[in-house]
């Protein structure tokens, strides 16, 4: 009976309409135990989900209990002993001082490798290229940190004491000497590591702008560059920001690049080259080893504003992205 | 720019027209020669300065270079011209400053893995080796991350397909609205907070010992929406005439699904399924969490400690001595060469049985 089936390649229709006509009234059981199942699987999901934040919520709320000190503004993490005193100030500073740096290095450059791939590359060049970069996302984290720790951070602290003597009067760019493991190395790692992610979405989004957007531009006499800022960054400018949100929620996450590259410590240091600092992933790695099961839980409720962080990140990148799909959806 | 689009037709009265309707351009042979000059002058400037970092002399060049070809084109071309080139200056330095770390990366694991890959180091396995010393293996590390993702992936995948399944042929209304924007959000968990989930649950709570499985369970959560996602496109593709045909027929909606519209899309869907695979074979942070790390061999997944190989160069580095870094390295290699092929393999695949309609 599969047979029955028609070799005629149509463009995906929506798949409502083929529903109708099992939605009789009489529903055999083996549609009834199939429909169960996949049902159950996506109430799972759900259940998961739930079960995450409740479970996170529930060790959380016993670790900062037993804070004998402000969660929130403690510059300390010593959350083993009889007096507990533990907070996340220097972990949300240095988390959110990498990811910004990351992301100022890594969307201007991932735009401008997407741009190149869509519209600069020769055009045997740019389907190779584009396949590259997606393999190039699938590197392990860990072989990021690995190649940072061992061979970044060595040829960096060149560049930070060349910074150091022009801008570090600013204090941000000031610089010790030592080794180059400071946040502002973990930015360039992560700026790495999310590059081919928010290079491919956006790509994806530039090959989609209508060719006839591109080429009543051209025909005005417009150059290759008034081409891309008039008609292909307009279109394309909110499929850049839910990219960039998708890389900034990865590096906002990772932790064995940051683990292996920054030498941590508890403290906010107002110049982003000298080391020091921490970040909520990286301390929950480096510090569990040596946690009690209070421990642990402190670590635990750092984990729960890591997760809230990167839910109202990642919501927000979607949110963008289904407009962008309504709005696309109503031109094309 | 000045384009007047709204005139209903150009009159010559309007503007003089211009002598020669091609303006001054600067020969082809421009940036070519232009880079070799910027190059030339940021070494010279690099050494004339004393600066030691090549990096610096590079950056030196490519300033020279941006700036040479913008001034240039706006003295010949003028200025809507030198725009433009700047803007490919832009573009083209940006793949390259890409290019260089991301070569790199690959080109040091490959020099330094292959230092200490051999037959023997993947087929013995840490034992009682000095962590300061050459010697030993990965072969633990290579049992536990087969383990330990085949048992993730025995979990994922089944309710990833099915949760697939049922957004796209059955679902309707709030239920399944849920389940997608939760897939969504699940996307952009970070792999540490799955770890810790499994470890508030199934450590702390339930009281149990760390083992391969508690790190497959944390491995599953972050492949499932992985899965879901995937799975979802390619059953989307499947024409919809495959499955009116088959309805039509009398034949039951799930049959329909089990025997037209998933063979239809299988060959997507495992190139989906091995894709999520390849992402979550390279985690260290659950791994770290709920598997802890062994130094031997521990076939069995349930009961205590495994390795696994990101965890296994993590460690390694740790370790800090030369000996352990060649071990990292080469593990490395050998993690990445899986990653690799799994994604080479899952495309390769994808390309050679995409949905042609009429399979079955």
């Amino acid at each position: 009976m599969t047979s029955a089936t028609s070799t005629s390649a149509t463009p995906p229709a929506p798949v409502n309409d083929g529903r109708s006509a099992v939605s009789g009234k009489a529903v055999r059981p083996g549609d009834r135990i199939f429909l169960g199942l996949s049902r159950g699987s996506g109430v799972a999901l759900l259940v998961i989900m739930a079960a995450i934040a409740v479970f996170l919520t529930y060790r959380s709320v016993l670790a900062i209990s037993g804070d004998k000190a402000n969660f929130f503004t403690t510059l300390d993490w010593n959350a083993t002993g009889t007096d507990p005193k533990f907070g996340i100030a220097v972990l949300a500073f240095g988390t959110v001082v990498s990811s910004v740096v990351a992301m100022a290095i890594a969307v201007p450059v991932a735009v401008g490798i997407a741009l190149f791939i869509s519209h600069y590359a020769p055009r045997k060049l740019s389907s190779p290229l584009g396949y590259v970069i997606d393999l190039l996302a699938a590197v392990p984290s860990i072989i990021y940190g690995l190649w940072g720790a061992l061979f970044l951070v060595p040829h960096l602290s060149g560049l930070y004491g060349w910074l150091d003597d022009y801008l570090g009067w600013t204090g941000i760019f000031s610089y010790g000497g030592g080794a180059a493991r400071s946040l502002f190395t973990v930015g360039i790692l992560l700026a790495i590591m999310v590059l081919p992610i928010v290079t491919s979405v956006s790509r994806e989004v530039f090959l989609q702008v209508p060719r006839m957007h591109e080429e009543a531009a051209l025909a005005l006499g417009a150059t290759r560059w008034e081409v891309i800022r008039m008609s292909v960054l307009p279109f394309g400018r909110s499929g850049v920001i839910s990219a960039s949100m998708l890389g900034l929620g990865r590096a906002l996450g990772e932790t064995m690049a940051v683990a292996t590259v920054l030498s941590p410590s508890f403290l906010i240091n107002s110049s982003l080259l000298d080391p020091g600092g921490g970040t909520f992933a990286q301390n929950i790695a480096s510090k569990f080893s040596e946690a009690d099961t209070f421990g642990q839980d402190a670590l635990i409720a750092s984990g729960l504003v890591l997760f809230v962080i990167t839910l109202l990140v990642n919501g927000a990148a979607r949110l963008i992205i289904a407009r962008r799909k309504e709005y696309s959806g109503a031109a094309a | 720019m000045s384009i007047t689009t709204d005139r209903p037709a150009v009159s010559h009265g309007d503007a003089p027209l211009p002598v020669s309707l091609k303006h001054a351009r600067l020969p082809r042979w421009t940036p070519p020669v232009l880079a070799l000059v910027a190059a030339g002058a940021g070494c010279g400037i690099g050494l004339g300065a004393g600066l030691d970092s090549t990096v610096q002399w590079g950056l030196i060049a490519a300033l020279l270079f941006v700036f040479g070809t913008f001034a240039l084109a706006a003295a010949v071309e003028g200025g809507r011209q030198a725009k433009d080139r700047l803007a490919t200056c832009l573009v083209w330095i940006a793949f390259l400053i890409a290019v260089v770390p991301l070569a790199s990366l690959l080109w040091e694991t490959v020099a330094r893995g292959t230092k200490v890959l051999n037959g023997y180091f993947l087929s013995h396995s840490m034992g009682t080796t000095p962590d300061a010393l050459p010697g030993g293996g990965i072969n633990h590390a290579i049992i536990g991350t087969l383990e330990q993702v085949g048992l993730a992936t025995l979990i994922a995948a089944p309710i990833g397909l099915l949760t697939a399944i049922y957004l796209v042929e059955y679902g309707r209304g709030r239920l399944a609205r849920a389940v997608t924007f939760f897939v969504d959000v699940m996307t952009g968990i970070p792999s540490i907070v799955a770890g810790l989930f499994i470890l508030s649950v199934w450590i702390l709570i339930l009281g149990f010992g760390p083992s391969g499985f508690a790190g497959s369970m944390a491995l599953a959560i972050l492949m499932m929406p992985v899965v879901v996602r995937s799975t979802e496109e390619m059953l989307k593709l499947v024409p919809n005439e495959l499955r009116e045909a088959s309805l039509a027929l009398g034949v039951p909606k799930w049959r329909t699904i089990l025997k037209v519209v998933l063979p239809t899309s299988i060959g997507g869907i495992t190139t989906g399924v091995m894709l999520a695979i390849a992402r979550i074979a390279g985690e260290t942070a659950p791994v770290l969490l709920l598997v802890w790390g062994a130094k031997t061999i521990n076939n069995n997944p349930f009961e205590d400690a495994q390795q696994s190989l990101p965890l296994y160069v993590f460690q390694q580095w740790q370790q800090g001595s030369e000996a352990s870094y060649d071990r990292a390295w080469a593990a490395a290699l050998v993690l990445i060469a899986f990653v690799m092929i799994l994604n080479l393999v899952a495309r390769g695949i994808a390309r050679w049985k995409a949905p042609r309609g009429g399979r079955s």
